[in-house]
């Protein structure tokens, strides 16, 4: 292929999955269609952070989020933390 | 209630809450239930509750049919030794979870006849309406505002036979654990049998473990009212429902009995605010 603009011969480079074809002469590149749209979405990825780790599946049950109104939950490691507000009392009336 | 019970047998007083008493002689259990009961709502639900199908999961009365004794309504049961209280360890929570699993598999359709409804609805409402009748201000507006992000909860997608007021009082021991207390007995939406732990949970007076296991034994059990996988899509209203009566209720009972709110009562109330900002545009109150 030769330059359309000083008529050197071109040669084609592969970059990162994009064809480009550059002259010899004046090291003009000249891109296919689409391959400018190409080069902006590896910009794009380059520029942007890593993508986020998957999100661990929550273990079924206690793990289970509570509705957006839910209290903030205390992490119950210790057995005397259980009983926080009463624990299971309010499970014992049909209040 | 005498005539009822065998001679010679001193009775003994096991629960009075407001008007219901419940008694027990030998080894036969009387209740009194409230006054104006419809004796023919209630032969109803004692007629599920002797249903054979439902021998494991409700204890059968001794006899289908309530009597009238000085014009209360009354009926007979078998004794049975209660759960031990407050002790989360020993809890039958996933005895409690399969019980409720394996009710919600009986369909209105599996029964002959019209069932009577789960009373659950109706006695979120009648709280409700108690609370606004109490012309109580401060605490009371916060849980009436939450009341109004609710929608109408009458009209259940999914009808199953529910216990209709499940709570841990309402199990006994009798040759394994059975379900007791019919007068909420009926068909509705199952998700607000497991409501009254839910709400307990969100508003963060039950632990997250002890709820865990409760809900963990209902979807293994292969509970209808919630799916495993998002089981707060079912549990959010009616979770919200029952926050707002048990803190209507402990706002009636504080101002009845002139007592403040208790820290988990405290904690329902707070949630009936948590529950306002997270329905900014539907709370009227």
């Amino acid at each position: 292929m030769q330059c359309p603009k000083c008529h050197a011969n071109m040669r084609t480079y592969d970059r990162m999955g994009v064809h480009i074809d550059q002259c010899d002469g004046c090291r003009g590149v000249f891109l296919d269609y689409g391959e400018l749209e190409a080069i902006t979405r590896l910009e794009t990825q380059m520029a942007a952070p890593p993508p986020p780790p998957p999100a661990a599946y929550p273990p079924p049950g206690y793990a289970q989020p509570a509705p957006a109104w839910g209290a903030p939950q205390v992490h119950y490691g210790h057995h005397g933390h259980r009983r926080k507000h009463g624990g299971l009392a309010g499970l014992f009336y049909s209040s | 209630m005498a005539a009822l019970v065998p001679d010679g047998v001193d009775p003994v007083v096991l629960a009075v809450r407001g008007d219901v008493v419940v008694i027990r002689v030998g080894e036969v259990v009387v209740k009194a239930h409230e006054p104006g009961a419809d004796p023919a709502v209630l032969g109803a639900r004692m007629r599920l509750a002797g249903d054979p199908r439902l021998s494991g999961l409700l204890l059968p009365p001794l006899d289908v049919s309530p009597v009238l004794v000085h014009g209360r309504v009354v009926t007979t049961w078998p004794l049975g030794r209660p759960v031990p209280e407050r002790d989360p360890e020993t809890a039958p929570l996933e005895e409690a979870a399969r019980l409720l699993a394996a009710l919600h598999e009986f369909k209105p359709a599996d029964f002959a006849g019209v069932q009577p409804p789960s009373g659950a609805p109706h006695r979120f409402a009648r709280t409700v309406a108690d609370l606004r009748a109490s012309g109580l201000g401060g605490d009371a507006r916060k849980v009436l505002r939450a009341f109004a992000t609710l929608p109408p909860v009458d009209a259940p997608a999914h009808l199953a036979v529910c216990h209709g007021d499940w709570h841990l009082g309402q199990m006994v021991e009798a040759g394994g654990w059975r379900l007791i207390d019919v007068d909420d007995l009926g068909v509705g939406d199952p998700a607000w049998d497991l409501a009254r732990p839910a709400a307990l949970h969100a508003a963060g007076v039950l632990d997250a473990e002890t709820w865990g296991r409760f809900l963990d034994a209902y979807t293994a059990a292969g509970g209808a009212a919630v799916s495993a996988v998002d089981p707060w899509a079912a549990l959010d209203v009616p979770a919200r429902a029952l926050v707002v009566q048990m803190a209507a209720r402990a706002l009636l009972a504080s101002q009845r009995d002139g007592k403040p709110l208790d820290e988990a009562q405290e904690a329902l109330v707070e949630s009936c605010d948590r529950i306002v900002s997270a329905h900014p545009h539907m709370a009227r109150g």
